[in-house]
């Protein structure tokens, strides 16, 4: 197994975030059955599967949003660069793992201090480099050109998918080395969309992207390896085109023709 | 009988209700404005009373129920917005919690009397403070707890649980999301759940009955350790211990108090119709 996480210059296969027998429960329901999963880095890993498949509780697991509701419990391990995200503090693990929710969550509040939100609470940044990094951001979700002359204007006015463009804008602003998206189209127009995942495959550049989506071509669209959860369990993992031309689970196959789901 | 005739009817009942309940607030106000609103003039609200109260103004009776809600505001507000920031955002639902819940629900329902008597045990006598401003507004402050603390968890509870988990998901810690992400946008619903508890105080005569209240003082109060006029008392006193004084003093008094009452609930009343404004989530 490779542990080595660094994230070589070359195209060293490396792993960002290794996965081991994590089950998942919230009350006394299995939401995740001993998952073994590796994540690599600057990689897209699209992740599908029906509702009730368990992608979301494993993508809230990579920043330990689960944790929030009284009744889960876990077992296994998530290593995050060699370190079980269970030893390190919640607020610096989210730091380094951002996340994108299904809906655009901005805050009724301007443009501008939405972006800047994360990052005020975190250090003590002057004005101007603030500025800066609500500058960059936008530009890495490709909306500076469209709110660059209203950043004072509520950030509510923006239309749905500008909106989650701002979300993604925030989450890099805090200067994330993850980012996980959770079905981050579900509310968006194809336009909209076309225009999210463009900003995804920019990002994997510098990021390692989980993209949990319950839009199957979506997932063969822009990610590099694709996993199919169904009932809580991994079912099938393998690069994008090998899964979707030929899965080697009939489970797969079905799920991905739209024969359930 | 057709459904529209029927639908007629019915909706004839409901208007006649909705207008039961508006009626006796219209006759009541109206009562008092003819008969009081003669009696208003700069010198009755700006003067000592004198001939026994039978003339002058009533102008330390305002300034006392001024003091009096202003300082009960002080200690409620505080005590009762991190009372409500806990329960809401920091307590497991347990036993505990639940029976905290169950003591504030009834608390609203104790009268008022009882808050005056309980007040003079452990204010006046216990603590030492006399009837005081001090003790007439802590009996005050803590008949409006339960208001304060049920209107700040609902303002509190108002904030999409969405906005925590963007403020978790960038790496803010509890207090950081409690004070930055839903505090802000619960402040104005906090707000005029205070302001309707101050109205409530303004009026209420039992709870400061025993604590604070005097029957009629020369004075100003030179501090909060100084007993003090206070209107709902004062009203109470004219209109049932002293003979012969005016109709017209009287209710230029009661409509002082209720213009008071009534202001404070507008201002209560402009503050949500502002929130629901700019409310866009």
């Amino acid at each position: 197994m490779v542990t080595h996480a660094t994230r070589s210059p070359g195209h060293q296969v490396t792993s960002k975030i290794i996965i081991q027998q994590l089950s998942i429960w919230f009350g006394k329901v299995l939401a995740l059955r001993s998952l073994n999963l590796e994540i690599q880095g600057n990689e897209i890993l699209g992740v599908i599967g029906p509702a009730n498949s368990g992608k979301t509780s494993f993508l809230r697991q990579l920043n330990r949003l689960n944790e929030l509701e009284a009744s889960f419990r876990m077992s296994g391990e998530v290593i995050l660069d060699n370190k079980n995200i269970q030893h390190i503090k919640p607020e610096a693990l989210r730091k380094r793992v951002g996340m994108i929710f299904a809906l655009p969550q901005v805050l009724p509040i301007s443009i501008y201090d939405n972006v800047a939100y994360g990052v005020r609470m975190h250090d003590g940044k002057s004005k101007s480099e603030l500025d800066g990094i609500v500058e960059d951001s936008l530009k890495s979700s490709f909306l500076w050109d469209e709110v660059k002359d209203r950043l004072k204007e509520l950030a509510t006015k923006l239309s749905g998918g500008q909106q989650q463009r701002l979300c993604i804008s925030r989450t890099l602003a805090v200067k994330p080395e993850v980012v996980l998206f959770d079905e981050p189209c579900s509310g968006l127009d194809p336009i909209s969309t076309a225009k999210v995942e463009e900003s995804m495959l920019k990002l994997k550049e510098k990021y390692t992207i989980v993209l949990v989506t319950n839009n199957t071509k979506q997932a063969a669209r822009v990610s590099d390896r694709t996993a199919f959860f169904l009932t809580g369990e991994l079912v099938e993992i393998d690069k994008t085109h090998k899964l979707f031309t030929a899965p080697k689970d009939k489970r797969t196959e079905e799920y991905i023709q739209g024969k359930f789901g | 009988m057709k459904t529209t005739t029927k639908q007629k009817i019915a909706f004839s009942i409901l208007f006649l209700c909705t207008i039961m309940v508006v009626l006796p607030v219209l006759f009541v106000l109206g009562i008092i404005i003819k008969n009081g609103w003669h009696g208003i003039n700069w010198q009755f609200l700006t003067t000592m009373p004198k001939d026994g109260m039978r003339g002058g103004g009533i102008y330390p009776a305002i300034v006392g129920t001024l003091y009096l809600v202003s300082l009960s505001i002080v200690f409620s507000l505080p005590i009762g917005l991190l009372a409500a920031i806990y329960l809401n955002e920091y307590a497991k639902d347990n036993l505990l919690t639940r029976l905290i819940r169950l003591a504030i629900v009834n608390l609203s329902g104790v009268s008022s009397v009882v808050y005056g008597l309980f007040g003079l045990a452990l204010f006046v006598t216990f603590m030492k403070f006399g009837v005081s401003i001090l003790s007439g507004a802590l009996t005050l402050a803590i008949m409006n707890l339960p208001i304060v603390i049920t209107a700040s968890r609902e303002a509190l509870a108002s904030v999409p649980y969405s906005f925590r988990e963007v403020s978790y998901s960038l790496g803010l810690s509890r207090w950081q999301t409690i004070r930055h992400s839903v505090l802000p946008f619960a402040i104005p619903g906090i707000l005029t759940g205070a302001i309707l508890s101050l109205a409530r105080a303004a009026g209420e005569t039992a709870p400061i009955l025993f604590t604070v209240a005097a029957f009629y003082l020369p004075k100003l109060p030179d501090s909060i350790f100084d007993q003090a006029m206070a209107l709902p008392y004062h009203l109470y006193i004219i209109s049932t211990q002293i003979p012969n004084i005016s109709t017209e003093t009287r209710y230029a008094t009661a409509l002082v108090l209720v213009g008071i009452v009534f202001s404070m609930n507008i201002i209560a009343v402009v503050i949500r119709a502002r929130l629901r404004k700019r409310k866009k989530w």
